[in-house]
């Protein structure tokens, strides 16, 4: 699609040229890379949740024909430490060393205990089959009251203790308030363990060079410096010498920000073979390594007088980790943030939050996309909708008679989050009762209850931590970025190259990138090449997480772009032979100003390129600029509000999605078609973890839902469309003005969808707030079965 | 994950098959669709030294009229089922359950014969089959048997045929006109296996209900006829003020369903009692 | 790609046969158990779950993977549909929904959205929601019906 440069493209829903590619399948994934010498892994795993891993026998599993080594955790740790997940400004958080393969104890149902390297991935599950493992069965802790029972075994005894990291916050007298409040609604609610399911499983390519020492990674991942850093210190290797390309990642969602011991066990492997290995995860194994994520217990309560004002939130939180705290990131944010945005959007005079995060016999959880704020939504909003059911208030009235107002209260809320600038929550509502025609649909729902339909409306407001800053891993010594870099490279035809340290997952940042250098440089949007997912060529950057890429990445695209502009000027005036401030650059030519005097983009960059004989001395003509941005804030806070609308079948329990709609405020938006699409994935996504999907485990630790026939992702005949509107609250003291996207969808789904379901419910006086809300639970609530 | 090693042979005709099955015993399996042989095979939960493939055998294939019969190659896929306007004259029943049948691309491989020769509780095929009084016609080396579907579905994915035998047929008497049929099901998921199914006919001689037939799947180890049920509704009749009352008591007679991860005995009696009441209303409206 | 003659391992299934042995890597990989659609490809002219079919068991037959048909334009409508709905975003899905959408189009054309959901229900995408996929379908449809009216499947003949 050719756009004419005097267009501004910063605003437009511009199409991804790469989806072209993607469409015809020349998609170049991981698993589609194979090197010479290839051998390929697959790895024994623990059928256990806790035991001792007593002996290993490889001898038949060894002599099958195309095997060509097996490895065990003593053989590994030749080359690889074990690694601890800390953060040093967070000292009571607590996990113990983990080892790249089980070493002597496994410790969760999954945990890889050999690593089989042969020439198929067919001959290396042969062998698998026959590699024989004693075991001894030990106690597992596969639940949150069971990892807090005094009798409970010690998953880490060296820990002294089954809580990975604990909490408190407090504000105000919160005792006395609930006590005094005329209404206080108290619910217990569950969220389940769920994971992310990319369809692009976990995959990696590991090839060490023996004689050059260096290490090649080619990895579906979301956060390559990170992977580089990591791997570099658990080898034993000079970052320098250690390479990670990216490939396109069919999706990551947070699970492929993590270190996995099968990922490292694969690179170990390598070192110690000097040949390159393939690691494709298989959907089966995935539901046991795969990090995991929620899986909170909330025992919540609010507070309200008389005329709905609230008083008080509450919650106390019991979060399951898996075995150990994940890497390097930790299992901590997903909790902290279930218990900061509790109450978040509102006003009141009192705050009381205790989280606990418990280590399980499980997989690993931590960031999700999400990452924790999921559950504080679905808390408030659960606890907001019960209460105006109570009190016979319009949920939309009572969100608006108590939203925070930052004039009145300041910009931190009770839970000790600065929010920062404005926020526009009326704004959002107003935006989204008009969208949704609201009066109607209650109209609607009255009518149907009449002729015994039951259909339900439900609201989730929600606030979203974007784009964080350094506060967080940086300042607790944990080698994350907050931080991204982009060079432009002004090509001598005078296109430009955009070497950016973003990773991309599929949200179409290139595109958005390519926007923002192209307007700022006034070239052809199709003149922009983007650069990336090589840590040897790009700047380095922290990756794709916490919505943070087109925010971040895109800032630094744009300071670059800004310096390069300058260059181009300098370059230009000593060659028009006029003072910088006098020319103008747009669509694609420098003109001096109110002259007919100009020169193309092309002779600019061809000089700068060749001819630096007649460039000023001084001034700077580099035709490469690089620039980084991390943001000063802790992060920019969004906010935005969703509405569900459903039936219930009160016979049968089951439910129809028949409408949702999202109003969001996420600043300025670069492209809108890729910022409404991020919504829309990510609300389905929220939608999947309301209704259907649950990493279920027995009393055991072992996971009953370790297919894709029971693990229940949402597919397309059940999900509604989604209708979006947007409010545009500008960052100010960015170029940008932008904020975060990728998570507001999931950010606030399970709460609405949920909220509809309770409020379909409302005549029976039924309530369900244990996620996934399935048609048992409805039944049950309903009092149909027992 | 990869399925363990195999053999694989395509026979040419059903001797071949018989002499191999004769010779490796339950060491091989038949493969016709393979639509759930190899998931099976793929996860590592079967393991057979053999597969048998028997998908060239065309004389197994297709819809034809035997008189008042139907009868249905085992080696007929879904889709041909699906589409068949035989099936959708004579066995409507079978139209209405096959939209439920998984998805598109597994229909387009996958048999009648597999389906049936599996008898994976929760699959819709059996019940029809149970609800229409359906014959398998079963071949083996000593020649043809038939067994009424009452007598097919025995267990948790066992059936009647022996090691070496291999359906071949399915004989189903067409409807006379008078039949009204009833194909629901609940599942979590578009496409999904049922949590709990229904295929179910009445039918009326001058307008009078004469012939019930309530199968349910996905509430035990096999489709099964609530006998009792369609015995207490025929009593109290169809259009009674006490038919819930009724259905409700009486299934849990006729059913004791499992529990599973997706739902408890009581969730799945309590929507099959749902399913029941659902039927006889949608053929007092037909 | 013409005629392919290969020895394969009778357990080597569609998918990873077209993938490993042909280089045809179009075609993606994403359960093995048959449930997620990204395997899907046409054989004998209709769809297929690669994973669930054997590459031995397709002696004679003709197998069309994204590759070709995109070589040979037999769905660039569809293609540039997606395109323009941004019916995609990390592709990995993709191949084997179009496959799949090729199909509902080719063979009971509508512009019903609840029978698109219905027909695509067996294809998992994590990334889009579902949406723009939908509405490519829908758009492609709609104008293939404009042009062909009496191909419409969007009132329901039998059930």
């Amino acid at each position: 699609m050719k756009h004419s440069a005097s267009e501004r493209l910063v605003g437009s829903p511009i199409r991804r040229p790469k989806a072209r590619q993607l469409v015809a399948g020349r998609g170049r994934y991981t698993d589609d890379l194979r090197p010479q010498g290839l051998l390929h892994a697959a790895f024994v795993r623990s059928q256990y949740a806790h035991a001792k891993v007593l002996a290993v026998n490889t001898r038949s599993a060894s002599a099958l024909a195309g095997v060509v080594k097996i490895f065990l955790a003593d053989d590994l740790l030749r080359v690889c430490r074990p690694w601890t997940t800390k953060f040093s400004q967070v000292p009571e958080h607590r996990s113990a060393p983990q080892p790249p393969l089980a070493h002597g104890t496994a410790f969760w149902q999954g945990q890889p205990i050999a690593i089989v390297l042969a020439r198929s991935r067919a001959i290396a599950e042969d062998a698998a089959a026959l590699v024989e493992v004693d075991y001894e069965p030990l106690i597992a802790v596969a639940s949150g009251a069971a990892a807090l029972a005094d009798h409970s075994p010690l998953i880490h005894p060296s820990l002294g203790s089954n809580i990975l990291f604990e909490k408190k916050l407090r504000s105000g007298e919160p005792e006395t308030v609930f006590r005094q409040a005329p209404t206080v609604v108290r619910r217990s609610m569950r969220f389940p363990r769920l994971t992310g399911v990319p369809l692009e499983s976990r995959s990696i390519i590991a090839d060490f060079d023996p004689t050059q020492k260096t290490l090649t990674l080619h990895a579906s991942t979301q956060v390559p410096h990170q992977m580089r850093s990591v791997f570099a210190a658990q080898l034993g290797l000079d970052e320098s010498r250690v390479r990670v390309i990216v490939p396109d990642v069919g999706g990551g969602f947070g699970i492929k920000l993590h270190t996995y011991d099968d990922e490292v066990a694969v690179a170990a492997s390598s070192l110690l073979l000097g040949r390159p290995v393939k690691f494709i995860s298989d959907r089966f194994e995935a539901f046991v390594s795969d990090n995991h994520a929620r899986a909170h217990s909330a025992d919540a309560a609010l507070a309200l007088d008389q005329d709905g004002k609230f008083l008080a939130f509450s919650t106390v939180d019991v979060m399951e980790a898996g075995a150990f705290s994940t890497y390097p990131r930790s299992s901590v944010l997903e909790g902290m943030q279930a218990i900061n945005q509790v109450g978040a959007p509102y006003d009141a005079a009192a705050f009381d939050a205790h989280l606990r995060i418990v280590f399980q016999n499980k997989p690993h959880t931590g960031s999700y996309r999400g990452v924790g704020q999921p559950i504080g939504c679905a808390v408030t909003e659960l606890l907001v909708e019960s209460a105006a059911r109570l009190m016979s208030i319009d949920p939309a009235e009572l969100r608006r008679r108590n939203y925070r107002n930052a004039a009145q209260s300041g910009p931190v809320t009770l839970s000790g989050v600065d929010l920062g600038g404005e926020l526009s929550q009326e704004a959002c509502l107003d935006k989204l009762l008009a969208l949704m025609d609201y009066p109607q649909l209650r109209r609607e729902q009255a009518l149907a209850r009449e002729q015994g339909k039951y259909l339900g409306v439900g609201f989730a407001s929600f606030i979203e931590a974007t784009a964080t800053g350094p506060m967080f891993y940086g300042s607790s010594k944990v080698p994350i970025a907050a931080s991204d870099g982009c060079s432009l490279r002004l090509e001598p035809g005078g296109t430009v190259s955009c070497i950016t340290s973003a990773q991309f997952q599929g949200q179409g940042l290139e595109v958005a990138l390519a926007q923002i250098v192209a307007d700022a440089i006034t070239i052809p949007f199709e003149a922009v090449t983007i650069v990336h997912g090589d840590t040897a060529v790009t700047p380095m950057g922290g990756g794709s997480y916490a919505s943070r890429g087109l925010t971040i990445a895109g800032e630094a695209a744009m300071l670059a772009a800004v310096a390069l502009r300058q260059n181009i000027l300098n370059a230009a005036a000593e060659l028009l032979e006029a003072a910088a401030s006098d020319l103008e650059l747009h669509t694609g030519r420098v003109e001096v100003a109110g002259t007919d005097r100009s020169i193309s983009l092309a002779e600019v960059a061809f000089a700068m390129h060749y001819c630096q004989h007649l460039m000023p001395p001084g001034a700077s003509t580099d035709p490469m600029v690089t620039r980084h941005h991390a943001s000063r804030r802790s992060f920019l806070v969004a906010n935005g509000i969703q509405a569900s609308m459903v039936e219930v079948d009160p016979e049968s329990g089951f439910v129809r999605l028949l409408r949702h709609w999202v109003v969001d405020d996420c600043g300025k938006i670069v492209n809108p078609m890729l910022a409404d699409e991020q919504i829309r994935g990510a609300v389905i996504q929220g939608i999947g973890a309301a209704l259907f999907e649950e990493c279920a485990y027995d009393d055991q630790g072992q996971m009953l839902a370790a297919t894709m026939a029971d693990y229940l992702v949402p597919m397309a005949a059940d999900m509604p469309d989604v209708e979006i509107g947007h409010v545009e609250t500008p960052v100010t003291d960015t170029l940008l003005g932008t904020k975060g996207v990728g998570e507001a969808g999931i950010v606030g789904a399970s709460a609405s969808v949920a909220n509809a379901i309770n409020d379909a419910l409302a005549p029976f006086g039924a309530e369900v707030f244990h996620l996934p809300v399935t048609p048992e639970k409805i039944l049950r609530a309903l009092g149909k079965i027992t | 994950m990869k399925p363990a090693p195999f053999s694989y042979l395509r026979v040419n005709d059903l001797v071949e098959a018989f002499d191999l099955l004769e010779d490796y015993g339950a060491d091989a399996r038949i493969l016709s669709g393979g639509q759930s042989l190899i998931p099976t095979l793929n996860l590592r939960l079967s393991a057979p030294s053999l597969l048998i493939d028997i998908g060239g055998l065309a004389s197994l294939r297709g819809v034809e009229a035997r008189g008042e019969q139907i009868r249905i190659g085992a080696l007929t896929r879904h889709v041909d089922v699906e589409r068949s306007p035989l099936i959708a004259t004579h066995l409507p029943l079978i139209s209405q359950a096959m939209p439920h049948v998984a998805h598109a691309a597994i229909r387009n491989r996958g048999t009648i014969g597999g389906s049936l020769a599996l008898a994976d509780p929760a699959a819709e095929l059996p019940a029809c089959m149970l609800a229409l009084n359906a014959t398998m016609v079963i071949a083996s080396k000593k020649g043809e048997r038939k067994v009424p579907a009452s007598e097919f579905f025995k267990g948790l994915y066992a059936t009647a045929l022996e090691p070496n035998e291999i359906l071949v047929y399915i004989d189903i008497p067409a409807t006379h006109g008078g039949e009204r049929y009833y194909f629901n099901e609940f599942a979590r998921r578009h496409g999904d296996y049922a949590l709990v199914g229904i295929a179910a006919m009445c039918e009326f001689i001058a307008n009078q209900p004469r012939d019930l037939r309530l199968v349910f799947f996905g509430c035990g180890d096999r489709p099964l006829r609530a006998s009792q049920t369609e015995a207490a509704v025929l009593q109290t009749g169809l259009t009674s003020p006490q038919l819930e009352k009724t259905i409700t008591t009486a299934i849990g007679r006729d059913l004791d369903p499992q529990a599973d991860l997706h739902a408890s005995s009581s969730t799945r009696l309590h929507l099959a009692s749902v399913l029941a009441r659902r039927s006889i209303a949608s053929f007092l409206n037909s | 790609m013409g005629d392919i003659t290969e020895a394969v391992d009778a357990r080597t299934h569609l998918v990873d046969f077209l993938r490993d042995a042909l280089g045809l890597t179009g075609s993606h990989v994403g359960c093995e158990h048959g449930v997620c659609g990204a395997c899907t490809v046409k054989v004998d002219g209709i769809i297929v779950r690669g994973c669930l079919v054997l590459a031995a068991q397709l002696e004679g037959a003709s197998v069309q993977t994204i590759e070709g048909l995109t070589e040979s334009g037999e769905f660039s409508d569809l293609q540039d549909a997606f395109v323009e709905a941004n019916a995609l975003q990390c592709g990995f899905c993709t191949p084997g929904m179009v496959m799949c959408a090729s199909e509902l189009l080719d063979t009971a054309p509508t512009t019903d959205r609840l029978k698109i959901r219905e027909h695509l229900s067996g294809n998992y995408c994590r990334c889009t929601g579902y949406q723009s996929i939908i509405n490519a379908v829908a758009s492609v449809a709609q104008r293939r019906l404009a042009a062909n009216p009496e191909h419409d499947a969007t009132t329901e003949r039998a059930r």
